[in-house]
């Protein structure tokens, strides 16, 4: 079932949550919504499922308009942040809830539930209660109860949020895999850009209310469409400079600079894996410190007359060779972004 | 090694845990012992006589009955107060749940005297039911209005507590696997209210029973008809008739005993399923 939202808007208060947000999920994607914190993601995803109400703006579901129907009509299963599972039910009961309340007989019942706990690998589980489960657990029982009634589109809040980052990964994977096999449309919200770009079909970067850009992870990476994307997404550099015959000089560093005329001022992007080091005795840029994170080096330098850079490297890169803190290096700029000064 | 040092000049923790003991004999663990004792003393024919006498079997009816309308009512009031003050966002919703809690700092007393006010013989409301026969103070709807008063809060708080520390997703997530507003609170938000509504009903039982000041000044501590065990218990001291001063304590300290061991069961049991 395929999602449209059309120029959503929510306020609290004084506080946009929402500004006129219009986004599509085909049918059968999985999509994420990512951004930070606060920027009205769940928001959006609380509206599709109708459990927020939007000022304005309108949520169409499989075609049909959806804005005067109720949650229990629109055929959603929503996982939340915090699992929400119901405490004092068995995980066999939390995951038959959604057909108890439908009238589903009880051996059509007892069937589905037996098939969701072995899908989410869950069989003996069936007589614990929610805490006596682990973190990973919860969140599998609380994908069967919102799977069981077979909903036409998954919506999940933050669903890794809640457990550490080996079990999210794994879960990350697995949650994929179901998607794959099921016949349904899923959005999930994130802060985690790996996970976002890993997992899903078509990301949606939202950030103070606001749609920032939305399309493949592959795009979203290279070609960042604002500033706010370029900075966003991975982890950058920035300079304002002027550009001077296609170039533009970061200190005595030049990036070449396309689509703007001699004299305009722009900021530049440069994100740290888009850079090679070399040493050069009388380079323009001193190198501070190295970190090693694991299969990674992070070198933190600074260009003379124009302030801190920092590039990261495979651990065992030839770019890293002679490379040492105190020593003059040389910058090749391999890919920057520019954008009109604003 | 600073940190022995100055632990060495800090009194030792049993000071600490005399002062508490000696402050609980004084004014609980004597009280009790005095009952104990001077019923012992008393003798059992004679407070069997002392509970078993009409009157004192009266106010013991009276203060049991009370208490049952009062744990019936009030969680009916709970329930919905905690729906409309933990579920419902209005103006004036915090000020309400202060509200909730004045009870617990009035006076008894001063309460009993504004609902004379109101229902007394030249109150606002008294003349008007007279009309209809109905007399509110010095008969038995005033005890019943004195001990709800006295005991609003109780439920309800507890209500209100548990259900703002659980908060709505619960509720949210069987909205969404097609629950209707009705199955919602049946099998989700009831469920979650068990713990509170038990620990409440414990709590207003044990304070209906407990109440004097509000049931003497509205209900008149009438003999053969508004007295209630505390009230009973307070003439039968000015009369010198320590059978039924003495057995009704004991039979009131029982109850509050067990009920509050009762409480402390349910509260364990609810932090558990947590």
């Amino acid at each position: 079932m395929g999602i449209v939202v059309e120029h959503l808007c929510k306020r609290f208060g004084d506080f946009v949550a929402v500004d006129d947000v219009s986004l599509r999920v085909e049918r059968g994607q999985l999509a994420a919504m990512l951004g930070p914190s606060g920027g009205g993601k769940s928001t959006i995803l609380r509206m599709i499922a109708g459990l927020e109400k939007a000022d304005s703006g309108t949520v169409e579901l499989g075609g049909a308009r959806v804005d005067h129907m109720h949650t229990r009509d629109r055929q959603v299963g929503f996982v939340f942040q915090h699992y929400a599972l119901f405490r004092h039910m068995t995980v066999e009961k939390n995951v038959g809830f959604g057909l108890s309340v439908r009238k589903v007989p009880e051996d059509e019942k007892r069937a589905r539930v037996n098939e969701m706990l072995k899908l989410m690998n869950l069989t003996g589980f069936e007589k614990r209660y929610p805490d006596q489960l682990s973190g990973g657990q919860r969140q599998r029982v609380a994908l069967a109860r919102a799977l069981a009634p077979r909903p036409r589109l998954l919506l999940l809040d933050e669903p890794f949020g809640a457990v550490d980052a080996k079990v999210r990964e794994e879960l990350g994977r697995w949650l994929r895999n179901l998607h794959d096999e099921l016949d349904v449309t899923s959005i999930f919200v994130t802060h985690d850009q790996e996970e976002a770009f890993s997992l899903a079909d078509k990301v949606m970067v939202i950030a103070k209310g606001r749609l920032e850009q939305s399309g493949q992870p592959v795009d979203i990476l290279d070609q960042p469409a604002t500033e706010f994307m370029a900075r966003f997404v991975g982890d950058a550099n920035v300079f304002d400079s002027v550009v001077r015959d296609g170039v533009a000089l970061v200190g005595r560093v030049a990036v070449p600079v396309r689509g703007f005329e001699d004299g305009s001022a722009v900021r530049l992007v440069i994100r740290s894996y888009d850079l090679k080091f070399f040493k050069q005795e009388d380079g323009p840029a001193i190198v501070h410190r190295m970190l090693y994170l694991g299969d990674r080096v992070k070198v933190d330098a600074s260009i003379e007359g124009a302030g801190p850079i920092f590039a990261q490297f495979p651990r065992r890169s030839s770019l890293l060779r002679g490379i040492e803190p105190g020593c003059r290096i040389g910058i090749e700029v391999t890919l920057a972004r520019a954008f009109a000064k604003p | 090694m600073p940190d022995l040092a100055a632990s060495s000049k800090r009194p030792p923790p049993w000071a600490l845990r005399i002062l508490v003991l000696t402050y609980l004999t004084i004014f609980l663990f004597a009280p009790l012992l005095a009952l104990g004792v001077e019923s012992f003393r008393e003798g059992a024919l004679s407070l069997w006589q002392g509970i078993t006498e009409p009157e004192s079997l009266l106010a013991l009816r009276n203060s049991f009955l009370l208490a049952a309308i009062a744990v019936v009512l009030n969680v009916l009031f709970g329930i919905a107060a905690g729906l409309v003050i933990a579920r419902q966002r209005f103006w004036g919703r915090a000020l309400l749940d202060g509200l909730i809690e004045v009870p617990l700092a009035l006076s008894p007393v001063m309460v009993g005297l504004a609902f004379i006010l109101i229902f007394g013989r030249t109150g606002w409301l008294g003349p008007w039911l007279s009309q209809f026969g109905v007399r509110v103070i010095f008969s038995f709807p005033g005890l019943i209005i004195a001990t709800l008063f006295v005991t609003v809060p109780f439920t309800a708080r507890e209500v209100i507590h548990v259900l703002s520390e659980i908060g709505e997703e619960e509720e949210m997530a069987a909205t969404t696997l097609g629950a209707s507003r009705w199955q919602t609170f049946w099998h989700v938000t009831l469920p979650n209210m068990r713990g509170a509504l038990s620990c409440g009903i414990s709590l207003t039982a044990a304070r209906a029973l407990g109440e004097f000041g509000a049931v003497l000044i509205m209900g008149g501590a009438i003999t053969g008809s508004t007295h209630t065990a505390t009230t009973w218990i307070f003439t039968a001291v000015d009369e010198r008739n320590n059978g039924a001063a003495l057995g009704l304590s004991l039979v009131l300290g029982l109850c509050s005993v067990a009920l509050l061991l009762l409480v402390e069961k349910l509260r364990a049991r609810a932090h558990e399923r947590r």
